[in-house]
């Protein structure tokens, strides 16, 4: 099984464990130590020019992006041939919409990363960690958005296939996984690559505010009424029987 | 019924000078630190202006507080929860740092570190954002102090609403007031309610408002929802920070920092009970003007037999329903109705509450004409219109505001004519519907305010509710992040990471 200690088994073997267990161990360590370093980071307050297009535009796409790969990479297989999806139809519908999405992230993190590195108001008040970050995400964008053009000359949907059985593999503790993308295009493979190391920095950046960001719509539309009061209180208040005295006018 | 307690706080503006102690002794103590420099949780306006930051009241932009919809329905005026999240990736209604003013401090070593020169040295300013020179100072903290700028630009204030302004504008006309203002504490409010986390609370106990820093996600429509603008986005540490009301001081029977060094005795302390179940209907009255009137019909008689016996099995001490009692904010709002909400229209409730300035009478030849006998000027007459104070405390409606302004005018007379010609003149009580006992009472409050007057103040009941056993040898007030100081002693999965190695012999 470990016959073959290449480069291919370290990155698309190994290293999404062990950049999932740095997500999921290093998240749960720091909202659990430091939470009050969980936020979102936001910089509106310093300055509001190119921040709502490049916001909006960002975020918008690149959620999209980010749902697209969730579903389009761990619906099984199976359930494609269940529903009576042909590969071909699933290919196309990442195109279409995974490449806007795409390119609408990609023109908001091109503004936002410009505001970071040209505002000094932002610059001087960035974190390396937030600019590395941001400079990350915007190759990952480009190099996500150049796999389309060799997407393009494949459109069966066989190579699509091929990473969803591999990212299936890997969460199915298959460990022969890799072997399903040893072939494919560098491009492909190097955007594996940047995002297994997007996913190990996610812990130690801004990026955790993904996660309160997919809780707040829960948190919030789920609150009864808007206001919170909160008590002191360890026990609820004894249940008192109605006063019996009417009202002093 | 379900009674809870408000610690609210009154401010007496016919005794404010404007001298600023609250806001630099409250920013000593609160927000002298990275990220909040450009913040004062209590800071003072000349009005007429547009204020701190620049049009704060202007809620057609900023759409702070809340609205009525159409429906009938109380929704923050940002929008529903819907609309409020779809905001969350750029909040469009939310100040920008130059809407306060770009922090800055000046370069003091200059001047003694300057080689030898021509001119003296300067000490020349520098953006605390980003120690970057500032060639100009555009804007600072307290920009528009005794009417600094031209009257076009601060005549934009929100309160000339249906006032012909341009008059005042004229030198023999101008009239101003000082307004310092803090966090409302209010018993609805808007900052809690469009906080996406749930990171904004009020507490039960005393009503004050604050915001769990660890739970505080940095969305920031907080910021946009409070109409008062009180809440300010901490850019080092990306959390939304507040007026905590001084807690830790409330809590332990003393007022806040602001109260306690305000050199002209305006601020009062005080509890007030009310039914929380009220609030909603209270802030949903269809008119405007019926919001004052509506707030005071939520607060409770403290003397009240049956308001007595709730507030016990509410769970309210005794002391603190004996304080609500004796409460200066209760005689000041409820029995002597000379106190007002700042922008009832804002339908958050808000718990500090201004006493409105009497100002000179308009001209000389109507002053002339005053006589000693106690004949009282028309307060139409005041310098300042009474409809600029109505559109600032009661949604314009200048009843209120006049009844009041009355009341202090005929205090002053009464007293006037007690003191100096040691006549007790029961007409002048009489004219305002009180009597000489209750302007007296009122004298010694608003007037002398003794401390003990104004802070009527009781200590939070931590017994009733936590059990000291569990909080011995406790950490205190930390800064977040529960007891850690930085280092870690636990493994985090709990358990020891390594001995406590002690010196074994003792020099």
């Amino acid at each position: 099984m470990f016959a073959n200690f290449d480069i291919d088994f370290i990155i698309f073997g190994i290293m999404p464990y062990a950049a999932l267990t740095i997500l999921v161990v290093g998240s749960i360590a720091r909202y659990d130590r430091d939470q009050f370093t969980w936020k979102s980071s936001s910089s509106q307050l310093l300055r509001r020019k190119q921040l709502i297009w490049g916001s909006i535009l960002f975020h918008v796409g690149i959620i999209t992006v980010f749902f697209g790969h969730l579903v389009g990479l761990f619906t099984p297989v199976w359930v494609l041939d269940a529903i009576g999806v042909p590969y071909w139809v699933k290919q196309w519908m990442a195109v279409l919409i995974g490449g806007p999405a795409g390119i609408a992230a990609l023109i908001g993190a091109t503004i936002l990363l410009h505001r970071r590195l040209a505002d000094s108001r932002i610059r001087m008040t960035s974190s390396w960690a937030d600019i590395i970050i941001m400079v990350l995400i915007w190759w990952q964008l480009v190099i996500g958005l150049l796999t389309i053009t060799q997407t393009l000359q494949h459109m069966d949907g066989a190579e699509m296939v091929r990473f969803m059985t591999w990212s299936q593999s890997i969460v199915s503790w298959n460990l022969n996984a890799w072997a399903m993308v040893v072939d494919v295009h560098w491009l492909y493979k190097l955007h594996i690559f940047l995002g297994l190391i997007i996913t190990a920095l996610f812990p130690f950046t801004r990026l955790v505010h993904m996660v309160s960001g997919f809780a707040a719509p829960f948190r919030y539309l789920l609150r009864p009424g808007y206001q919170l009061v909160r008590s002191r209180r360890q026990k609820p208040l004894p249940k008192r029987a109605a006063p019996k005295a009417t009202p002093a006018e | 019924m379900r009674i809870r307690a408000q610690i609210g706080m009154v401010l007496n503006l016919d005794k404010c000078i404007g001298c600023h102690t609250c806001s630099v002794t409250c920013k000593n103590v609160w927000t002298s630190r990275d990220g909040v420099e450009y913040a004062w949780f209590n800071n003072v306006e000349t009005k007429p202006g547009t204020g701190y930051p620049t049009d704060w009241e202007n809620q057609k932009r900023w759409k702070g507080g809340w609205e009525r919809t159409k429906a009938g329905k109380l929704q923050p005026k940002q929008g529903s929860k819907w609309r409020i999240l779809s905001n969350i990736f750029a909040n469009p209604s939310m100040p920008e740092i130059d809407d306060y003013y770009e922090p800055f401090d000046f370069d003091y070593d200059h001047l003694k570190s300057a080689p030898e020169m021509e001119a003296f040295p300067t000490a020349r300013p520098r953006s605390k954002i980003t120690g970057e020179r500032i060639e100009k100072i555009e804007k600072g903290p307290n920009w528009e102090e005794i009417l600094g700028g031209e009257f076009s630009k601060r005549s934009e204030d929100y309160n000339f609403e249906g006032i012909q302004k341009e008059i005042y504008g004229e030198y023999e006309n101008t009239f101003m007031m000082y307004l310092p203002r803090l966090c409302e504490h209010c018993l609805n409010p808007a900052c809690a309610s469009s906080c996406p986390s749930g990171a904004i609370y009020k507490r039960e106990e005393d009503g004050i408002v604050l915001i769990d820093q660890e739970k505080c996600r940095g969305w920031r429509m907080c910021v946009s929802g409070c109409p008062y603008k009180k809440i300010y986005y901490n850019w080092e540490s990306g959390k939304s920070e507040k007026c905590t009301l001084c807690y830790p001081r409330i809590e332990s029977g003393n007022p806040t920092v602001c109260s306690e060094t305000c050199v002209g005795r305006i601020r009062y302390l005080g509890v007030m009970l009310y039914d929380a179940d009220k609030i909603e209907d209270a802030a949903n009255m269809e008119n405007e003007q019926d919001l004052y009137d509506a707030q005071l019909g939520v607060f409770l008689d403290p003397r009240d037999p049956v308001v007595i016996e709730t507030a016990r099995a509410d769970g309210i001490p005794e002391d603190w329903i004996k304080a609500a009692q004796e409460s200066p904010i209760w005689k000041m709002a409820m029995e002597w109705k000379v106190a007002f909400p700042l922008h009832p229209e804002y339908r958050t409730l808000p718990m500090v509450w201004y006493i409105p300035p009497l100002s000179p009478i308009q001209n000389a030849a109507e002053a002339g004409a005053i006589g000693t006998d106690g004949g009282m000027p028309d307060v139409k007459n005041l310098r300042i219109p009474v409809k600029y104070l109505a559109n600032m405390l009661t949604a314009g409606d200048e009843e209120p505001v006049v009844h009041a302004l009355e009341r202090m005018l005929a205090m002053r007379s009464y007293m006037r004519t007690k003191t100096i010609e040691g006549v007790i003149d029961e007409a002048i009580a009489a004219r305002v519907g009180l009597s000489g006992r209750v302007i007296e009472d009122m004298y010694k409050i608003m007037a002398l305010a003794d401390y003990e007057d104004r802070f009527v103040i009781p200590t939070t009941h931590r017994e009733q509710v936590e059990e000291a056993y569990d909080l011995r040898g406790g950490c205190g007030f930390t800064d977040t992040n529960g007891c850690g100081g930085g280092s870690t002693k636990g493994s985090l999965f709990g358990g020891s990471k390594r001995p406590l190695k002690m010196p074994t012999e003792a020099m």
